[in-house]
C-alpha cells in the first residue's frame, strides 16, 4: 500500500531509512572513528535515521554498552559535522549496543545474534540488519561464514539483509572474485555495498548533473573537439603511517582500480536512459569494458616513490624511509597511465590518468582539454599566450567547474589573446553544511539505494584494465624516485610528451 | 552594487519594519551559506520627515559569500521601493520576497511581490492568526509559501516514516497544539487532505504542537512532543521510542525553503483545505 501522507509532489519530506540495526565490525579503526560514527550521528541530527536504530559494535575489548557508547560520543564530539545535540545523542545513545568477542570465535556470534534480536525486540528494529564490515578485506571469509553460521545473515519475510565493504575490493581481478564468492556466500549481489567514498561526494555526481541536464557542453564531448582528458588525484602528505596497508598496496591499487577509473567512467559514459541504479551501471560497465590499455606499457606508463626533500618549507622523509617500509619495497606511491576508451565518441582522445602522494598540492579534477580553433583568424604574436580551451571539474577541494578560453587582453595597440578562466565554485561557500560523502552513502544503505556503489561487474573491469600494468611493473622492480612537492617523476612528464602534450598544473 | 555576481543563486528581498529587520537580515545571511545570495533588506519608513533614502553595504566579510544591502526609504520614497529594487535585481536568477511580518493581502500583486517566483510569509507573527490564514487563503497565487508551513516538516516527515510501517487504512486523526496556532492548522488541514479522513483539533497549553495522532484499526500512531524538543513515538506492538523534534531556527527554516523555488503545491492545497476546516 504506497503511504497517503507521501506525495511524489512533496518534495520537502526527506526519505527517512526504516527500522534496522547496524553491525559494525572494526570500530577501534580510523575510519569508524573518524568517519563511519560521526556520519551516523550527523544522519540522526537532519533527522534521516529512523527511531527504531540500533548501532551493535563489535570486538575483541572488554567493553560494556556504555563504553562503546562512551567511544563513539568521543568520536562524534570530534569529527562530527552538525553541532551536538543532547537529545539528538540520548536518542541515539539509547540504541547502542556491544559486543565483545574475537571474529574467529563462532560462540562471539551467538552471542551478537541475541544482542541484536533483543534489538528488534526493545528498540523496534524490525529485524533488518546492515553489517558494515570496516575491517581488512583478509578477514571477510571468516566473518562472513560465522555470521552465516550463526544464522545472522537468515532473513524472515519483509525484513533485509545488506553488507558494506570498503576499498580495496581486492588487489587484482582474482582476488576480487575471491571476494565475491566470499560475500556471496551469505548475500546476494544486490545486498553487497561497496563503499567508495569518492562516489558519494556531490562534486562527482555534479559530472553528470552538469553533462546530461545542459544544451552546451554535450554537443563538443566528443572526439571532435576534445584532445585529451586529464584526471589527476594528488596529495601533499606521504603514506602517513598507514605502512603496512600502504605498502602492500600501492598507488595504482589504492586510486587508480576505484577512483579514476570511476571517473574516467562517469566523464566518458553516455546518456543512461534514466538515473536508476541498473542503467547508470550499465553505461559505466560499457566504458569500463571499453577501455584499452597501450600497447607499450613501458612508453606509456609512470611509476614512482617519493624521495626525501622538502614540501611547503618543511623536510619531509622519502617513502623508503617511512616508518615500516622495508628499504627496497617496490610499491609505488606515484602512478601515471595512458588509456583510451574504444568508441565512436572517444577514438583517437587519450585519457591520462595519474596519481601519488607528497607531489605538489592536494588536489583531484578531471581536466578537459580541448582542441584548437581549427583556424585563428590573428597574427601569430596575437595567440602566443592563448592555450587550448578546457573545462576542469575541481572534485576537490575548491569543488566547482573552471573553464578556461582566451580573451583579449585590454589596452593593448594590436589585438592580444591570453587565457583567462571562468569559475563555478561549487562547494567553498557551502563547505560546512554540505554533507559528507559518508552520511550520503551510508543513508543510500539504508534505504537500499545503490546508484552511487560500484557493482562487482565495474569492480572487476577495472581490474582487468589494471592487472597487466601492474604485472608489468613487478617485472621492473623498484620504481624510480621522484621529488617530494612536485608532480611526480621524469618518465611520467616523458610518457606525456611522447604524445606531444604536457600534463595541465593542477 | 556593480560587483560581479559570481556564484550567487538568487536575489532576496526582504520587506519589513525595524522590528524585524536585524533577525531576518541575519537569517538570510547564515543561509546565505547554503544558497549563496544578494539580500536587500527594505525598510519602509513613511511618515513626516525628509524624503530621503538611507542605504548600508555589506560585501563579503565574515559573513559569508551574501552580499547584503539594508535600505530605508523614508518619506513618500517608501511607497516607492520597487523602483529601488529592479536595478538590483541578479540578472536572471530568482528572486525571493519575504515578509517576516505584515504581509501584503496578495504578495504575488504586491510591487515588490510581483518580481519574485517565490514568496515568504509568516503566519505566526500575526497577532490574529485567523484573520490572517484567512487572507492567504484568499490572496493565494501558487509560488506563495508560508513559514508556518516550513516549520512541520520534521513533524510531517516523521508522521510519514510511521505510516511507512503500517498496513491498513486511517480511520481519523488528531492533532494537539495551543490555540490558534497556524502550524498546527495547516498540519490539521495537511492531514485532512491526504488521509481524506476526520482530522480532530484538540486544544492544548503548548508549546507549539504537542501531539500528533493516526488512529488505525490496529491502534494508535502517535508521536507526541510536551517539551518543544524530544518526542515520544508510540504504536501498537512496537517498543516506544523518541526521535528529536527540535523547533528549528530562522535560518534553518529559511535554508529549506530556499532549497526548491517552484510553488509548493502541497502547501497550497493545505492552506486552501483550511476553509473547510474553519469549525477548528
Amino acid at each position: 500500500m504506497t503511504n497517503p501522507l507521501r506525495d511524489p509532489r512533496d518534495r520537502r519530506l526527506p526519505k527517512v531509512a526504516g527500522p534496522c540495526s547496524m553491525i559494525l565490525f572494526g570500530v577501534t579503526g580510523d575510519l569508524a572513528r573518524k568517519k563511519i560514527m560521526p556520519a551516523i550521528y550527523d544522519l540522526a541530527n537532519r533527522g534521516f535515521l529512523p527511531p527504531g536504530f540500533g548501532l551493535v559494535g563489535f570486538a575483541r575489548r572488554e567493553w560494556a554498552d556504555e563504553s562503546f557508547a562512551a567511544e563513539v560520543h568521543d568520536a562524534v564530539r570530534e569529527h562530527a559535522r552538525t553541532p551536538f545535540r543532547e537529545d539528538v545523542w540520548a536518542q541515539l545513545s539509547a540504541g547502542i549496543r556491544f559486543v565483545a568477542g574475537d571474529i574467529n570465535d563462532p560462540k562471539a556470534y551467538g552471542r551478537l545474534k541475541a544482542e541484536v534480536s533483543a534489538l528488534d525486540r526493545e528498540r523496534g528494529t524490525m529485524g533488518n540488519r546492515v553489517f558494515y564490515l570496516s575491517i581488512p578485506p583478509g578477514l571477510f571469509p571468516v566473518v562472513v561464514s560465522n555470521l552465516r553460521g550463526s544464522g545472522l545473515t537468515e532473513s524472515h519475510e519483509d525484513e533485509w539483509r545488506r553488507v558494506v565493504v570498503e576499498k580495496p575490493f581486492g588487489h587484482d581481478l582474482a582476488s576480487a572474485e575471491a571476494l565475491d564468492v566470499g560475500l556471496g556466500e551469505a548475500f546476494a549481489p544486490d545486498e553487497i555495498f561497496r563503499i567508495d567514498h569518492y562516489l558519494g561526494k556531490e562534486t562527482v555526481q555534479n559530472i553528470l548533473a552538469v553533462r546530461f541536464a545542459n544544451a552546451m557542453f554535450e554537443p563538443i564531448w566528443n572526439c571532435n573537439y576534445i584532445d585529451n582528458v586529464q584526471i589527476t588525484q594528488a596529495e601533499d602528505i606521504g603514506i602517513a603511517g598507514r605502512a603496512s596497508y600502504y605498502n602492500s598496496i600501492g598507488a595504482a591499487r589504492d586510486v587508480i582500480q576505484n577512483h579514476l577509473l570511476q571517473l574516467l567512467a562517469l566523464t566518458a559514459m553516455e546518456e543512461p536512459p534514466s538515473f536508476s541504479s541498473d542503467q547508470v551501471h550499465a553505461e559505466k560497465e560499457k566504458i569500463l569494458s571499453a577501455v584499452q590499455l597501450p600497447d607499450d606499457i613501458d612508453l606509456h606508463t609512470a611509476r614512482g616513490q617519493y624521495a626525501a626533500g622538502w614540501q611547503g618549507g618543511v623536510p619531509v622523509a622519502g617513502f623508503l624511509e617511512e616508518e615500516g617500509i622495508p628499504p627496497d619495497s617496490t610499491t609505488e606511491t606515484f602512478a601515471a597511465m595512458r588509456v583510451t576508451v574504444e568508441s565512436r565518441r572517444w577514438a583517437g582522445v587519450p585519457f591520462y590518468i595519474r596519481t601519488g602522494k607528497r607531489l605538489g598540492r592536494r588536489v583531484t579534477e578531471v581536466a578537459v582539454i580541448f582542441k584548437r580553433a581549427p583556424h585563428l583568424p590573428f597574427a601569430s604574436q596575437a595567440v602566443e599566450e592563448l592555450s587550448d580551451n578546457a573545462l576542469v571539474f575541481r572534485i576537490q577541494p575548491d569543488e566547482g567547474i573552471t573553464v578556461r578560453f582566451g580573451s583579449k587582453v585590454p589596452n593593448t595597440a594590436s589585438m592580444e589573446v591570453r587565457d583567462v578562466t571562468m569559475d563555478f565554485q561549487y562547494g567553498e561557500s557551502f563547505v560546512d553544511t554540505s554533507p559528507e560523502a559518508y552520511e550520503r552513502l551510508i543513508l543510500d544503505v539504508l534505504l537500499g539505494e545503490p546508484p552511487l556503489f560500484p557493482n562487482s561487474t565495474e569492480v572487476d573491469l577495472s581490474w582487468r584494465i589494471l592487472d597487466p600494468v601492474l604485472d608489468r611493473w613487478a617485472e621492473l622492480g623498484q620504481p624510480p624516485q621522484y621529488a617530494s612537492g612536485g608532480w611526480g617523476p621524469a618518465s611520467a612528464y616523458d610518457m606525456i610528451a611522447r604524445d606531444g602534450r604536457t600534463w595541465r598544473r593542477p | 552594487m556593480g560587483s560581479p555576481a559570481t556564484g550567487m543563486v538568487l536575489t532576496m528581498l526582504i520587506v519589513t519594519d525595524e522590528e524585524y529587520a536585524s533577525d531576518a537580515t541575519e537569517a538570510a545571511v547564515l543561509s546565505a551559506r547554503q544558497h549563496p545570495m544578494r539580500i536587500l533588506t527594505l525598510i519602509p519608513r513613511p511618515g513626516r520627515g525628509p524624503d530621503q533614502i538611507d542605504a548600508q553595504i555589506k560585501v563579503g566579510g565574515d559573513d559569508g559569500p551574501g552580499e547584503v544591502a539594508i535600505v530605508r526609504l523614508r518619506g513618500n520614497r517608501s511607497a516607492h521601493a520597487n523602483s529601488v529594487v529592479i536595478p538590483l535585481l541578479l540578472p536572471d536568477t530568482p528572486v525571493v520576497a519575504w515578509w517576516p511580518a505584515d504581509a501584503p493581502p496578495v504578495p504575488a500583486d504586491d510591487s515588490i511581490g510581483r518580481y519574485a517566483q517565490r514568496r515568504i510569509t509568516d503566519l505566526s507573527t500575526s497577532p490574529d492568526v485567523p484573520k490572517a490564514l484567512a487572507e492567504r487563503r484568499a490572496g493565494y497565487v501558487p509560488g506563495d509559501v508560508d513559514l508556518a508551513w516550513t516549520r512541520l516538516t520534521s513533524w510531517r516527515s516523521a508522521l510519514a516514516s510511521m505510516l511507512d510501517l503500517t498496513q491498513g487504512p486511517i480511520r481519523s486523526a488528531v492533532v494537539s497544539a495551543e490555540p490558534d496556532n497556524a502550524s498546527a492548522i495547516l498540519l490539521a488541514s495537511w492531514l485532512r487532505e491526504c488521509l481524506n479522513a476526520p482530522v480532530e483539533f484538540r486544544t492544548s497549553e503548548g508549546p507549539g504542537i504537542t501531539e500528533g495522532v493516526l488512529i488505525t484499526p490496529a491502534g494508535d500512531l502517535r508521536i507526541a512532543r510536551p517539551d518543544n524538543n524530544v518526542a515520544s513515538l508510540s504504536r501498537p506492538g512496537v517498543p516506544d521510542s523518541t526521535i528529536a523534534l527540535p523547533r528549528r531556527p530562522l535560518p534553518e527554516l529559511l535554508s529549506e525553503e530556499l532549497r526548491r523555488l517552484d510553488p509548493d503545491e502541497i502547501y497550497g492545497e493545505a492552506l486552501l483545505g483550511t476553509a473547510s476546516a474553519s469549525s477548528i
